[in-house]
């Protein structure tokens, strides 16, 4: 029978603490990403080769392509926090699409409970993110702007900036919300598409949505780092509207 | 009219209805898009990028109620 959870599987507990399926395949992407920085930056070369050709292509485009969305001067302020973002939920998306991830598991009295499962498609880890993106986004801004930074958010200079503010407020709380439900509701939308798929006809017909799938992965990711990038853009140009 | 079978009608429903208008959102989008790379090709990559900042905008609201559709199925 076809076995589709909105919540993470609890597969086991530390001091108390559950760790789920997802947590553990948030490990598992941690681990693959932090040994693909060791192996390449292990024997720092002028003239790169093997493995340190791909991560400066990775890291030299993503740069380049951020640069255009912030401009020449917060580039490199902002770029650790954005392509930190980029390659974790990549990783993380694409790591949910081999095979194991939502198949190996064990029986649980009668329900199917999988060992992995995309670390991505748990709403607690999407929320996480979209947290860490919209805090650092007002801290960016107290940090660049400094403390008139808060008059976009309260501002009692006249009645229609003070609702203004409020509506700004609202809407950054509104951040929160839409960073974490597109990318939970791409990802597990996907799983749900692939386990019917493959559910309805395991031969030849998961192939085209696997190949969805794939475009999806980066595609959120994508989407994720670019709105940060934009909204840090526009956190830190607030005093300089009137030019 | 049991409860599972309401669900059931609800979930289709939903993402019906609540996956419509993203789509023609995200066809004007794109049209405009096109209609502007027609115009200027030189520009064509920063259209680009904009369209697909404006593409997941529209996307995420058929996302939301395609999340609300599951909630109602299987919660």
């Amino acid at each position: 029978m076809l076995h589709i959870s909105l919540a993470a599987e609890r597969i086991g507990s530390i001091l108390g603490m559950p760790i789920t399926n997802s947590l553990l395949a948030t490990w598992v992407t941690m681990a693959v990403l932090i040994i693909f920085s060791w192996a390449a930056t292990r024997n720092l070369q002028m003239i790169p080769s093997g493995i340190q050709v791909i991560a400066e292509v990775l890291i030299g485009g993503l740069y380049d392509f951020f640069k255009s969305v912030t401009g020449e001067k917060h580039i490199n302020k902002f770029f650790p926090l954005v392509a930190s973002f980029f390659l974790f939920i990549i990783t993380a998306n694409w790591l949910g699409l081999l095979p194991g991830f939502g198949t190996i598991g064990f029986f649980h009295g009668e329900e199917f409970v999988p060992l992995l499962r995309a670390a991505t498609a748990d709403l607690n880890m999407t929320i996480g993110l979209a947290l860490v993106a919209v805090i650092a986004i007002q801290y960016f801004g107290f940090k660049v702007v400094g403390f008139h930074y808060s008059s976009r958010f309260i501002n009692f200079s006249n009645p229609i900036m003070f609702l203004l503010g409020i509506l700004e407020l609202v809407s950054e709380l509104s951040k929160v919300i839409s960073f974490a439900f597109r990318l939970f509701g791409n990802i597990f939308a996907g799983e749900v598409l692939l386990a019917v798929m493959a559910f309805l006809m395991p031969f030849l017909v998961p192939l085209p949505f696997l190949t969805l799938e794939l475009f999806v992965g980066f595609i959120q990711a994508l989407v994720f780092s670019m709105l940060t990038a934009v909204f840090l853009n526009v956190a830190v140009s607030h005093g300089e509207e009137h030019a | 009219m049991d409860v599972s079978s309401i669900k059931l009608i609800m979930f289709g429903l939903t993402v019906a209805i609540g996956g419509s208008m993203p789509a023609i959102a995200i066809g004007v989008l794109a049209g405009k898009a096109l209609e502007a790379i027609g115009r200027n090709p030189e520009a064509a990559s920063e259209i680009r990028t904009n369209m697909i900042l404006g593409i997941a905008f529209a996307e995420a609201i058929a996302i939301y109620s395609l999340v609300v559709g599951l909630i109602i199925k299987f919660v």
